[in-house]
C-alpha cells in the first residue's frame, strides 16, 4: 500500500489529505492552524488522519505541501533586508518603479506608495557596463565592488540579489559580483537576475529578484523546520512544495527559487479541481473559489490550467510562472454599505475576515456581510453540520437591516438578496477577466467551484456565466489538499533572446529551446525523475516587431522535432492574435522568450467511487426549510452529501451540507450525484 | 448634419429599474471601458500608446452622453459637423480639433466614433482616441515646437466613414497614411482602436440582450441622474453661494519666444450651480502650445477632483454637467482661432489639474496638493543609421518623461512618478535595444522635490549617451516658473536639458526645441522638474530627513537650507543644533501663505538668462498682429 499524503495550511485551518494510490480511498484531518510554527498543525493533522487510516506514519511515502509562507512574508512586510546591487547610474530602479500610478485621472492624490522590498539605503552600484548585445562597454571595477558590498555587511543584510542592466543577455558581471560577495558577506544567501528572470526589462527583472531574495530566509528556515518536524514524528517521506505553475517541486529547491512560490496556495485549489473535473469528464472549465475576504479564479482548457507570466501579490507584481489567477476581494466575510452620496449598494472590498467576522457568527461582529445576507435568506441553515458553529439569524437580520434602511427597500430580505446579487456580479466580472477578456466563451466551459464559500454561490455563477455544468467537488473546503496529492514534480528554464523571423533561423531556435529542455530535464532528473518518464512543454513568447507586449503560443514537440518551426510558430501566434483582438497584421512577426516546462508523471492515484442508487435521494433528506428567493419565501429541503449516493437527483430549491461546506440548489435546476462524489448542477430542461 | 439610419424606431418604454440592477449595469460598463483600455494597450505599435498609454475611452448613450469613460465628446457636436448618414457597421474617424467641438486637441490624436446597434435602433455609441505617433508634418513625431498653424503639424483628417457598413474604405486610408513616417505604427494603432470600440459595442448589446433595450437605457437614465443629484450636494456643501474662488498659473514659453502665457481660472457658485470662468485667460499663443478645450472636458476635471475624495467607486458620466457652466472666451489660449496650431498642448492639459488643484484645494483642505509634475515632457530622437547592420534604415524614438509628484495631504509626492493614469516609463533595456543609445543614468535629482512636511517627489534625470548621428525634440515646460508648494512648502526645483557634446561642449537646450543635431558619443541630460512641497518642511522628523540624506534622496547641504537640519562634521544629525536653527528660522520668516508661487514673476524674467542659461521670453502678443491673416 502507498499512501500520498496533501498538507494545505490555512490562515485558519490546516487541512491534511491521506490519498491510498491503488483504491483512491482518501482519510481527511482538519486541525487549527499554528501560525508561531506551522509544522505543529501539520504535524498533528499528519498523526491524526494515519490514526484515522490505521497506518503507521512511515507508511507515508511522499508528502505533498501548498504553503502560502512565502505570500504572508510579503503581505505581512515579514521578509529578509534585501540588498541590492545595481549597475552604476541605476540605483533608484526600484524607486522610480517605472513611474507608475495606480487608479484613474486623479488618482495619484490618494495613492500611498509601498516602500521597495530592498531599501534605497541597502542599495549600491557597481561600475560597469554590458551592451543590449551582450557586449562588455566597461568592464566590472572589481574594487570598487568589493568596497561597495563591505558597507552592505555592515548594514546588516539578510539577503542580496545582484541585477544588472542587461545581465539577460550576457551575466558574467553578475556571475563576478556574485563571487566577490561570497567573499565579502560569507554566508548570506544571493539571488541573481539573471538566474531568477532572465528577460528582458531591468524593473520587472529586478523586482522578481529582490522579491526572491526577500522570502528566501523565511522559506528555507520554514521548509528545513518542517522536514526536521516530519522526521522527528517519524514521518521520513520526501517533502515537495507545490508551485506557483502547480507543479511540484523538491523542498530544497524550492527554498532556492522561492519566488516561484508566491500562488502556490491557489495553484493548489486549481490543480485539486482538475482532479474531479477530469472525473467527472469535463477537460474545459472555469475555476471559482470563494473564501471569507476573497476570490481567486483561474481557466483550465483540456485538463491544463492556463498559465501567465505575472504574480501579483498584495501591491507587489513579480514575472514569475503562475496559474493565471485573478483575485477580486469579494468573500463570505465582504461587508456591504450604501455611500450616502450616491446611494449606491456597494459590497466589499472591506472585509470582516476572521475577526470580527460575520455579524452571524457572534463573534463581534455587526456589520452586514456576505454570509449575514446568506444567512437571512436562509441558504445556510442556523446550524451547520457537525454543530461546530451555530449561526445567530437575528444578529445577520440586525446588521442587514441596515442596508434595508439605507436604500428604502421595503424588507430586509430585499436588501439581502440584493447583496447575494451585486457579489455574484463582482465575480462574474473575475470570470469574464479568464474567459471572454481572453477570446473564451464561458458557456464553452464547465465551472467548478471550492473554497468554504464557493458551492453556495455557485449555482448562480453558472446562470450568469451559462457555464454548465456547475461542478461542486466532493469536500470542496480541502480541495487543495487533493490538489497536492495528485500533481507532478515539475521544472522550468527560461530565456529572452529577441530575435525578428528574419534575423534567425529553425536550427538557431531548435538550439536555445533544445539547451533550455536539457537543463530542465536535468535538474528535475537529480529529483529523481528519470528523463524518459518526463514531459516537456514549449512556450514561445512572440509579437509583432515593436509591440510592447507579447503572447506566448505553445509549440508542440513534433514541430520541434523536424517541422517547419517558425512558420508553426507564426501560424499559431496570428490565431492567437486574431482570437485576442480580432485582427492581423502585416508587419514582421518577433521571438522574445523561451521557456521549457519538465513535468514528471502524474501519480498514479485511483479514482475513488460512490455506492450506485436510484435518481431518489430521500435517504439523505435532513429535513425541509424555509428560503427567500425571487421575492418570496418557498419551500426548500436539506439533504447531508455525506448520505448522498451515486445517480441521486437533488431538485432545487435545495441544500446540500457537509462538514466544511454548503451547496444551494437553485429552482428549475437539479444536481446529479456523479458517481466520483461531485454533484454536478445544470438547469432543468424546458 | 448627419442622419442616424435605424430601422426600429419604435419608441422605447421608460422603466423603473431597481437599484440592484443599476450597480450590476454600472459594473459592467466599467469593466468594458477597462477592455477597452486592455485591447488597444496590448496591440498598439507607436511607443505613445504601447508604453505611455495615451488614449481615453468613452461609452455614451443614444443621445450622445458619456456614461462613463474619461473625455469630452460631444456626439451631436461631431455629427453636426458630418454631411451623411450614420448607420449598422459605420466607424467614424476624425484627427481634427476644429471639426469636433475639440474632443481631441492636437492633430496627432485620432478620434473613432463608432455607434452601437441593438435590433435596428441605436442604443448608444463607443468612442476612444489615441495618440499618434506620427501622423507627418515638418519634424519626426508630428510636433514641431515652433509651428503656427496646424498645417505644419502633419495630416488633419475630417471627419469620415473609415468603415461604411463594415468595409473599410482603403482608399481613403492611404491616402492617409501615405503621409506619415511610421505608417506600420498607425495602422496597428488604429486597428487597436476599432477592435476596442467594437468590443465596447458588443458588450453593450450583451447588456441589452441580458436585462432588455428598456431597462438597459433607463438604467443609464438613472446613472446619469444619480451623478447629478450626487454633485448637486456636493457643490452644496464644498462652496459658498456667491462667493468667487480665483487661481492663476503659467505655461512658460510658446516654442516662438513668447511667455509666460497666465492662465486663471474663477469659480463661483449661484444657487445649485456653479460657474467656471476662463474669461481672463491669456490670448491666442503665438507657437503650438494654446489648449483647445472642450467644455465638457473642463466639466469632467472639476467634477474628478470633486467626486474622487467623495465616492471613489462611482462610475463617471456626463449626469451633472447641467450644474456646471462654463465660459471660455474665443481667440483665447484654451479656445485659439482655426488654423493656430495646437501640437503642443500637452503642458496645457497638464496644468490644467495645478489650477483645478488650487483653485478647489482653497476651500477643501484634503485635496490641497502642491503644483505638481503638470505635464507630459515628450523625447524625440530618429535619424538614419550610418553603419552597422542597420546601415541606412530609419530609426524614430518617442517617449514622454517622468518627475515629481507633490506633496499630498497624505503624505511625500512619489519621485519620479507620474501624474497620468496608466502611464508608464519605456525601460532602458527596451530602449537598448531597439534604438541606437545607451543610458548613462536615470535616477532622481536630490533636493529638487520642494521641502515641505510631506516632501515633493524629486525630478529625474535621463542621461542619453547616443550611437548614431541623428536629430532630437523636446518639448517641456516649467522650466522657467516654479512647480508651487502650499501650505508653508516650497517650490520645487525646475526643469533642464543639456547635451554634453563628445567634445566636451555643453550646450544648453530651450524647454521646447526640435531638430537639434546630435552625434556619436553626444550626451543628452533630460533632468524634469521636481513636486511642490505641502507643510512646513521645518516640522519634518529630522529622523526622517537624516533617512532620505542616507538614501541620496535628499543632501547635507540641501536639508539644512531646506528643513534647518544640520549636520556634524561626522555625518550625523545634530539635534541640538538643529533645534537651535529651526527656531531661528521659525523666528525670522514671514507668516506661512497657503501657497509659495517663488519669485514673482518680473524677478524670474529678469534672472531668467543668469539662472537658466536661456534668454527670457517676450511678453504674449495679439496673434494676428504677428502672424498675417
Amino acid at each position: 500500500m502507498t499512501y500520498r499524503l496533501g498538507v494545505d495550511v490555512g490562515g485558519t485551518f490546516t487541512d491534511v489529505l491521506l490519498v491510498e494510490e491503488d483504491t483512491g480511498t482518501s482519510y481527511r484531518a482538519k486541525t487549527a492552524s499554528t501560525p508561531q510554527d506551522q509544522s505543529i498543525g501539520v504535524c498533528s493533522g499528519i498523526q491524526k488522519v494515519c490514526a484515522d487510516a490505521g497506518i503507521e506514519l512511515s507508511d507515508v511515502a511522499q508528502v505533498l505541501h501548498g504553503t502560502t509562507v512565502a505570500t504572508n512574508a510579503i503581505l505581512q512586510g515579514r521578509g529578509a533586508r534585501v540588498g541590492l546591487v545595481t549597475t552604476e547610474g541605476f540605483r533608484q530602479v526600484l524607486q522610480i518603479a517605472r513611474s507608475y500610478v495606480p487608479g484613474g485621472l486623479a488618482g495619484w492624490i490618494i495613492w500611498p506608495k509601498p516602500e521597495p522590498l530592498a531599501k534605497l539605503e541597502h542599495t549600491v552600484e557597481v561600475p560597469g557596463r554590458i551592451a543590449a548585445d551582450g557586449s562588455v562597454v566597461t568592464p566590472l571595477d572589481e574594487d570598487r565592488t568589493r568596497a561597495n558590498l563591505r558597507t552592505l555587511a555592515d548594514a546588516g543584510i539578510e539577503a542580496l540579489t545582484i541585477s544588472l542592466i542587461n545581465s539577460y543577455a550576457n551575466d558574467e558581471h553578475e556571475r563576478r559580483v556574485a563571487e566577490i560577495a561570497a567573499e565579502e558577506l560569507p554566508g548570506i544567501p544571493v539571488s541573481l537576475s539573471s538566474h531568477v528572470l532572465p528577460e528582458m526589462r531591468e524593473y520587472e527583472r529586478t523586482v522578481t529578484t529582490v522579491a526572491n531574495s526577500y522570502v528566501q530566509p523565511e522559506v528555507s528556515r520554514y521548509v528545513r523546520n518542517l522536514d526536521n518536524s516530519l522526521c522527528e514524528n517519524g514521518i521520513s517521506a520526501p517533502l515537495s512544495i507545490l508551485r506557483s505553475d502547480g507543479g511540484l517541486t523538491e523542498a530544497s529547491k524550492a527554498a532556492e527559487d522561492p519566488v516561484a512560490l508566491l500562488l502556490s496556495g491557489p495553484a493548489g485549489g486549481v490543480t485539486g479541481a482538475v482532479w474531479f473535473a477530469e472525473q467527472a469528464g469535463f477537460p474545459d472549465f472555469l475555476t471559482f473559489d470563494m473564501g471569507g475576504t476573497s476570490t481567486d479564479v483561474a481557466l483550465v482548457l483540456d485538463g491544463k490550467p492556463r498559465v501567465g507570466r505575472e504574480t501579483a501579490v498584495g501591491d507587489l507584481t513579480v514575472r514569475a510562472t503562475s496559474v493565471d489567477v485573478r483575485t477580486v476581494g469579494a468573500g463570505g466575510g465582504s461587508i456591504s454599505h450604501v455611500p450616502e452620496l450616491t446611494k449606491a449598494l456597494r459590497v466589499g472590498p472591506q472585509s470582516a475576515g476572521a475577526a470580527p467576522g460575520p455579524a452571524a457568527y457572534g463573534t463581534g461582529g455587526t456589520e452586514p456581510t456576505v454570509t449575514d445576507a446568506n444567512v437571512v435568506l436562509g441558504y445556510l441553515p442556523s446550524e451547520l453540520a457537525g454543530g461546530e458553529i451555530s449561526l445567530d439569524v437575528d444578529a445577520s437580520r440586525t446588521a442587514v437591516a441596515t442596508i434595508a434602511d439605507a436604500m428604502g427597500l421595503p424588507s430586509v430580505e430585499a436588501a439581502a438578496a440584493g447583496i447575494v446579487d451585486i457579489v455574484n456580479e463582482n465575480m462574474f466580472g473575475a470570470l469574464r477577466l479568464v474567459s471572454v477578456q481572453q477570446g473564451f466563451d464561458p458557456r464553452d466551459f464547465a465551472l467548478v467551484s471550492f473554497g468554504g464559500a464557493g458551492p453556495l454561490h455557485a449555482n448562480a455563477l453558472g446562470r450568469l456565466t451559462g457555464s454548465w455544468p456547475v461542478i461542486v467537488p466532493p469536500s470542496p473546503g480541502v480541495l487543495c489538499a487533493y490538489g497536492d496529492a495528485t500533481t507532478c514534480a515539475r521544472d522550468e528554464s527560461a530565456r529572452t533572446l529577441v530575435r525578428a523571423f528574419s534575423a534567425t533561423t529553425d536550427d538557431e531556435l531548435r538550439g536555445v529551446i533544445g539547451e533550455l529542455a536539457d537543463s530542465a530535464a536535468e535538474r528535475l532528473a537529480t529529483e529523481g525523475v528519470p528523463r524518459d518518464q518526463q514531459n516537456a512543454r514549449y512556450q514561445v513568447d512572440l509579437r509583432y516587431h515593436g509591440q510592447g507586449f507579447e503572447i506566448p503560443v505553445e509549440l508542440d514537440p513534433e514541430t520541434l522535432d523536424g517541422g517547419d518551426l517558425l512558420a508553426a510558430l507564426g501560424a499559431a501566434f496570428d490565431a492567437e492574435h486574431k482570437r485576442l483582438f480580432s485582427f492581423l497584421l502585416d508587419n514582421e512577426r518577433e521571438v522574445i522568450n523561451f521557456r521549457v516546462t519538465v513535468s514528471g508523471p502524474r501519480p498514479d492515484v485511483a479514482w475513488q467511487r460512490l455506492d450506485e442508487g436510484t435518481d431518489d435521494p430521500s435517504q439523505a433528506l435532513t429535513r425541509d426549510t424555509e428560503v427567500w428567493m425571487d421575492g418570496a419565501y418557498i419551500k426548500a429541503a436539506i439533504y447531508d452529501r455525506d448520505k448522498l449516493l451515486a445517480g441521486n437527483v437533488v431538485t432545487g430549491p435545495a441544500i446540500v451540507v457537509e462538514m466544511d461546506s454548503t451547496t444551494l440548489v437553485l429552482p428549475d435546476h437539479a444536481a446529479t450525484v456523479h458517481t466520483s462524489g461531485s454533484l454536478l448542477i445544470r438547469p432543468l430542461e424546458g | 448634419m448627419a442622419e442616424i439610419l435605424q430601422t426600429n424606431t419604435e419608441p422605447v418604454a421608460k422603466v423603473d429599474v431597481d437599484p440592484v440592477t443599476l450597480d450590476i449595469i454600472e459594473n459592467a460598463l466599467r469593466n468594458a471601458r477597462y477592455e477597452m483600455d486592455e485591447v488597444l494597450f496590448r496591440t498598439a505599435l507607436s511607443p505613445g500608446i504601447r508604453e505611455q498609454h495615451d488614449e481615453f475611452p468613452l461609452i455614451a448613450n443614444p443621445s450622445g452622453k458619456m456614461v462613463v469613460g474619461q473625455f469630452g465628446l460631444s456626439v451631436p457636436d461631431f455629427l453636426d459637423n458630418f454631411a451623411g448618414t450614420v448607420g449598422e457597421g459605420d466607424i467614424l474617424l476624425t484627427s481634427d480639433p476644429y471639426a469636433c467641438g475639440a474632443a481631441i486637441s492636437h492633430a496627432n490624436d485620432w478620434l473613432l466614433v463608432v455607434p452601437i446597434y441593438h435590433s435596428g435602433r441605436v442604443v448608444g455609441w463607443s468612442s476612444m482616441f489615441g495618440h499618434m505617433s506620427d501622423v507627418g508634418g515638418k519634424t519626426p513625431c508630428s510636433m514641431p515646437s515652433d509651428s503656427r498653424t496646424i498645417y505644419e503639424e502633419g495630416v488633419v483628417i475630417p471627419p469620415f466613414k473609415l468603415y461604411d457598413g463594415g468595409e473599410v474604405n482603403t482608399a481613403a486610408l492611404d491616402i492617409i497614411l501615405n503621409q506619415v513616417r511610421m505608417p506600420d505604427w498607425n495602422r496597428a494603432d488604429l486597428n487597436g482602436l476599432v477592435a476596442a470600440c467594437t468590443t465596447a459595442a458588443r458588450r453593450v448589446t450583451e447588456l441589452c440582450d441580458r436585462f432588455g433595450v428598456e431597462v438597459y437605457l433607463s438604467a443609464l437614465d438613472a446613472l446619469l441622474e444619480r451623478n447629478y443629484q450626487a454633485m448637486k450636494v456636493l457643490l452644496a456643501t464644498l462652496f459658498t453661494d456667491g462667493e468667487t474662488l480665483e487661481f492663476s498659473d503659467y505655461i512658460c514659453d510658446d516654442g516662438c519666444g513668447y511667455g509666460p502665457y497666465e492662465l486663471k481660472i474663477k469659480l463661483t457658485r449661484h444657487g445649485e450651480k456653479v460657474h467656471l470662468d476662463f474669461s481672463e485667460a491669456a490670448p491666442q499663443a503665438v507657437g503650438p502650445v494654446n489648449y483647445f478645450i472642450n467644455e465638457n472636458l473642463v466639466r469632467m476635471f472639476f467634477g474628478i477632483y470633486v467626486i474622487t475624495v467623495a465616492d471613489p467607486q462611482i462610475l463617471w458620466n456626463d449626469g451633472f454637467y447641467p450644474l456646471i457652466d462654463v465660459t471660455i472666451p474665443e481667440d483665447s489660449f484654451w479656445k485659439p482661432r482655426y488654423p493656430a496650431a495646437l501640437n503642443a498642448r500637452n503642458h496645457g492639459i497638464g496644468r490644467v489639474f495645478d489650477l483645478f488643484g488650487g483653485l478647489l484645494g482653497q476651500t477643501n483642505p484634503e485635496i490641497l496638493n502642491a503644483a505638481g509634475f503638470s505635464s507630459s515632457p515628450h523625447f524625440m530622437y530618429s535619424g538614419h543609421y550610418d553603419s552597422g547592420p542597420r546601415e541606412g534604415e530609419w530609426f524614430q524614438l518617442y517617449s514622454i518623461g517622468f518627475g515629481g509628484v507633490p506633496g499630498r495631504p497624505m503624505g511625500d509626492g512619489p519621485d519620479g512618478h507620474s501624474l497620468w493614469p496608466s502611464f508608464v516609463n519605456i525601460p532602458c533595456e527596451y530602449l537598448e535595444s531597439y534604438y541606437p543609445l545607451r543610458i548613462d543614468r536615470w535616477e532622481t535629482i536630490p533636493d529638487s522635490g520642494g521641502a515641505g512636511l510631506h516632501r515633493g517627489g524629486n525630478g529625474v534625470d535621463v542621461a542619453y549617451h547616443f550611437e548614431q548621428p541623428g536629430t532630437i525634440a523636446i518639448h517641456d515646460d516649467r522650466w522657467l516658473t516654479y512647480p508651487w508648494g502650499v501650505n508653508g512648502g516650497k517650490p520645487g526645483a525646475r526643469g533642464r536639458k543639456w547635451i554634453k557634446r563628445a567634445s566636451g561642449e555643453v550646450d544648453v537646450l530651450p524647454s521646447k526645441c526640435h531638430d537639434v543635431p546630435v552625434g556619436l558619443g553626444d550626451v543628452l541630460h533630460f533632468v524634469t522638474w521636481g513636486g511642490g512641497g505641502w507643510g512646513d518642511p521645518l516640522a519634518r522628523d529630522p529622523e526622517l530627513v537624516a533617512l532620505e540624506v542616507r538614501r541620496g534622496l535628499l543632501t547635507v547641504e540641501g536639508v539644512r537650507e531646506g528643513y534647518g537640519v544640520v549636520y556634524t562634521a561626522n555625518n550625523e544629525v545634530d539635534a541640538e543644533a538643529t533645534e537651535q536653527l529651526r527656531a531661528r528660522l521659525r523666528a525670522d520668516r514671514d507668516e506661512l501663505t497657503v501657497f509659495d508661487m517663488g519669485p514673482p514673476i518680473e524677478d524670474i524674467l529678469a534672472r531668467c538668462e543668469a539662472e537658466t542659461g536661456l534668454a527670457a521670453p517676450k511678453p504674449p502678443v495679439d496673434i494676428r498682429r504677428v502672424v498675417p491673416s
